[in-house]
């Protein structure tokens, strides 16, 4: 093991032990948020919050490059690769939409979820740099996995304001009460919610497409046929066919609300079933966790 | 927001019509059933049903993507292959009940599109909407004073409002203007495009085909039926859409590297150097993985690659009945290779022999040979040899790559007694006088597959489309804007009123700017949202 990749894992666990305190403080925050009864404002750790994981978010990101660096490739080539990109592009792209929109309620969500995620795949997927087989040479390797990535990290933090609109939807309803739930008052109505959770989840679907035509591109070059209904194919189109179904609810009468939600969920599910079971345990020519 | 549309718009949100039982008659249950199939609902579920359909597809190993894991199935577990084979479940994209969905879903959308572009053609060519009688519904309003009296400051914001490109309908003393039509069309584009890969693959799939080819270094491949390995034709192929030309292996080069954390070689380079013979000319050219070459119209991929040791056989009467390369099908990543060769006639009853190749041959503690390397640093084959009838007279389709060892004789080989193993230039000399075996040279072989797509195009297309049409509709926003005249004769006031189609955190923004550039008048320059 090169000590660059050395240096690059490193920063992965401090990443990750700095994501660690970001959830923390996210969490605690939301928990204040619920005592302070009848004054659902950000509590003060909601600023340290958002700082550590800015600096989290710096760790990561240099964890990823010398990754890069070390390869002298683009860092998602296997499994564990696509894991440590898709998480720093999750997370910036949650910092970013913070420039756009106050939605640092989902702090804890988007937060947990990128430690957790990053966690499985540094524990599980660990492989040290190894040269490109001849099949992921191209240069559709970066723009397919690029654009899947951006669409993940689109998708995941929609799937964030969705789940934040269901329990909402609930709380509204006066179905959910008592203290433990008091925190959802800090958070926007549901509707809200998710009108911000469809231009979110819009982009995503947008990226998507993208990801599938790119993917197609290339496997004309390198297989032969654009499309053959090789495992990942079949994901990849489940995925996106899901996702023009929410869209499609978020437009028709009887719907909005809460079905949609529970689609948009069912579609981020898909996304995760495709990069976690579907990687390890189908068969098909997508071979790349590099296990 | 429903009153954004006139009344006689194709409803989106349209529900199924109410159903009154008994009364219902073929036509008005034709119209029922008809409205019920267009509508949303009905493609929400359809969607939500293809995703699911589509899911057997990726645990069901495919007839098309994966024929080696069926007969694997079959094979180990024939009650399970035929109950699934029942329900089409190997052929998932294929199968009734898929297709009956897709169709439905197309059948759907094209009823659902069609009401929608004929409306929207209309919409196109009419004039803006006229204000709504509640001005107090709008979901924007400002109040201006008319500076400069009351024509040249209804110039100004229809000045204002064309320089945004909003469609103008100035009318006396009001102007009603709408801006984002592209929404209507962009989202239109996007399901017509659907519709042009459906179809696509519909017309023009059968005008394709594809072949498989092993070609060994130095063999020339020529474009012809009879060339071809395998070959699977379109509905509508003929022999004449083959273009004559030639293709030459002049060498197949693959390059590794040893990865010391796994312990394992790594190809990182394959590269085949070929030579084309067209109608143009001769030509060199490099076929690599990711890169295909392109002749006679179709295009050639570079799917696999293996040994082909030379071997030569000679019978008792030391005349040679067979001398050619031997494809051998790697079994791991140092290349472990299998491959049989077969010669019924001109040698005792028929001679068959099951052989193993390593390129870089070891011996292991147990005495047995692996390979080491996937480079030929040390090549060597070993051959079980049998004598008998290798069945290919039967006429019944032989795997090229299995013995029917059950009925042969054993006569050499493993636990025979009598190893033959062999480098390059050793012979074995087969007992009872039967003959010679020879591994006289060792050469590469590339497995390609040449294929012409009549579907590209199309489907290229069609997916352009559908790319702009989904980034037309999703970046643009439906909205009205309504000026008109009030206050008093002496105080004379602008009323703005707007509103858009859906939720526009940004409409509050864009027309504070119309207002803004109506002010002043569009040519000075204001700062725009
Ligand atoms: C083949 C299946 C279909 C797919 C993949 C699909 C996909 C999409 C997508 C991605 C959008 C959002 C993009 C845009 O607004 O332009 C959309 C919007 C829409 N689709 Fe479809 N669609 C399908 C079938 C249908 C059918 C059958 C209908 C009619 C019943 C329909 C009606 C609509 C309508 C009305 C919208 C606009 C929604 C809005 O205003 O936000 N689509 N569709």
């Amino acid at each position: 093991m090169s000590s660059l990749e050395n240096i690059s894992l490193i920063a992965t666990y401090s990443a990750m032990a700095v994501y660690t305190i970001s959830f923390i403080l996210f969490a605690v925050d939301l928990a204040g948020r619920a005592e302070s009864m009848g004054k659902p404002v950000p509590t003060r750790w909601l600023r340290s919050a958002m700082a550590t994981l800015v600096l989290g978010w710096t760790i990561h990101a240099f964890a990823d490059i010398t990754r890069g660096i070390s390869a002298h490739r683009v860092p998602w080539a296997n499994m564990y690769e696509f894991g440590l990109t898709a998480t720093l592009v999750l997370v910036g792209v949650f910092l970013g939409l913070n420039l756009w929109r106050d939605v640092r309620y989902v702090g804890a969500f988007v937060s947990g979820f990128a430690l957790l995620a990053l966690g499985i795949v540094t524990v599980n997927f660990y492989v040290s740099v190894s040269p490109l087989p001849p099949a992921l040479q191209s240069y559709w390797l970066v723009i397919h996995v690029c654009v899947a990535v951006l669409g993940t990290g689109f998708f995941a933090t929609g799937a964030a304001l969705s789940s934040a609109q269901l329990f909402q939807h609930a709380r509204e309803e006066g179905k959910l009460g008592g203290r433990s739930w008091r925190f959802l008052s800090a958070f926007p109505a549901s509707d809200a919610l998710e009108a911000l959770a469809y231009r979110i989840l819009v982009i995503g679907f947008v990226f998507w497409t993208f990801t599938v035509m790119a993917g197609a591109i290339w496997a004309e070059r390198a297989w032969g046929r654009y499309w053959g209904w090789d495992t990942k194919e079949v994901w990849s189109f489940i995925i996106w066919v899901l996702f023009a179904g929410y869209i499609h609810a978020r437009a028709t009468r009887g719907w909005r609300g809460r079905p949609a939600a529970v689609l948009s969920l069912v579609g981020f599910t898909a996304v995760v079933f495709n990069f976690t079971i579907v990687n390890l345990f189908f068969k098909g020519l997508h071979v790349y966790s590099g296990l | 927001m429903t009153e954004f549309d006139s009344p006689d718009a194709p409803r989106k949100n349209r529900v199924s019509a109410p159903i009154r039982g008994a009364k219902l008659g073929p036509v008005e249950f034709l119209r029922f059933a008809w409205r019920l199939l267009t509508s949303m609902r009905t493609a929400i579920i359809l969607l939500v049903l293809v995703a699911i359909a589509a899911i057997p597809g990726s645990i069901v190993p495919q007839r098309s993507s994966d024929p080696n894991g069926v007969s694997n199935l079959y094979s180990s577990d024939p009650d399970l292959a035929k109950l699934y084979d029942q329900f089409q479940l190997f052929d998932t994209f294929t199968s009734v009940w898929f297709s009956s969905i897709y169709l439905l879903l197309f059948v759907s959308l094209i009823g659902c599109i069609i009401p929608r572009i004929i409306h929207h053609w209309g919409v196109l060519r009419a004039a803006p909407a006229e204000a709504p009688s509640s001005w107090g519904r709008l979901t924007e309003r400002r109040l201006e004073p008319a500076t400069g009296g009351i024509v040249a400051s209804l110039d100004r914001a229809e000045r204002a409002l064309r320089a945004k490109r909003y469609r103008v309908l100035r009318d006396g003393d009001s102007i009603a203007a709408e801006f984002g039509y592209l929404r209507e069309t962009g989202n239109l584009v996007f399901h017509v495009a659907l519709v042009g890969i459906l179809a696509t693959l519909a017309l023009a799939s059968g005008f394709g085909w594809n072949g498989q080819r092993v070609l060994v270094e130095g063999q020339t491949f020529t474009n012809q039926l009879s060339s071809y390995d395998t070959f699977h034709p379109g509905a509508w192929f003929a022999e004449s859409n083959l273009q004559p030309y030639g293709l030459t292996l002049n060498s197949f080069t693959p390059t590794y590297v040893h990865d010391d954390v796994k312990d394992a070689w790594m190809p990182v380079d394959f590269t085949a150097d070929m030579t084309v013979t067209d109608s143009t000319g001769i030509h060199d050219a490099t076929l690599k993985v990711n890169d295909p070459l392109v002749a006679g119209g179709s295009s050639i991929y570079l799917l696999g690659n293996g040994f082909a040791p030379v071997i030569t056989v000679t019978n008792g009467a030391g005349d040679v009945v067979f001398d050619q390369p031997v494809v051998f099908l790697s079994q791991d990543s140092n290349l472990t290779s299998v491959g049989v060769v077969k010669i019924p006639d001109g040698i005792g009853d028929g001679l068959g022999m099951q052989g193993f190749f390593y390129p870089s041959a070891v011996k292991l503690d147990s005495g047995a040979l692996a390979s080491n390397s996937p480079e030929p640093t040390n090549p060597t084959v070993t051959f079980n040899v049998y004598t008998g009838d290798l069945g290919l007279d039967s006429g019944a389709s032989a795997n090229a790559f299995q013995l029917p060892i059950d009925t042969l004789k054993q006569i050499a080989g493993r636990h025979t007694g009598v190893e033959v193993v062999l480098t390059p230039g050793d012979t074995f000399t087969l007992p009872d006088g039967l003959g010679t075996v020879t591994f006289s040279s060792l050469s590469r072989f590339v497995g390609i597959e040449i294929r012409h797509d009549a579907t590209q195009l199309g489907v290229a297309l069609s997916a352009f489309f559908l790319v702009a049409g989904l980034l037309a509709a999703l970046a643009t926003r439906r909205r009205r804007v309504w000026v008109r005249v009030s206050g008093t004769a002496r105080n004379p006031k602008l009323e703005w009123g707007a509103m858009s189609r859906g939720d526009d955190p940004q409409l509050d923004a864009t027309v504070n700017a119309l207002v803004a550039s109506a002010r002043q008048g569009p040519n000075d320059k204001v700062a725009t949202v």
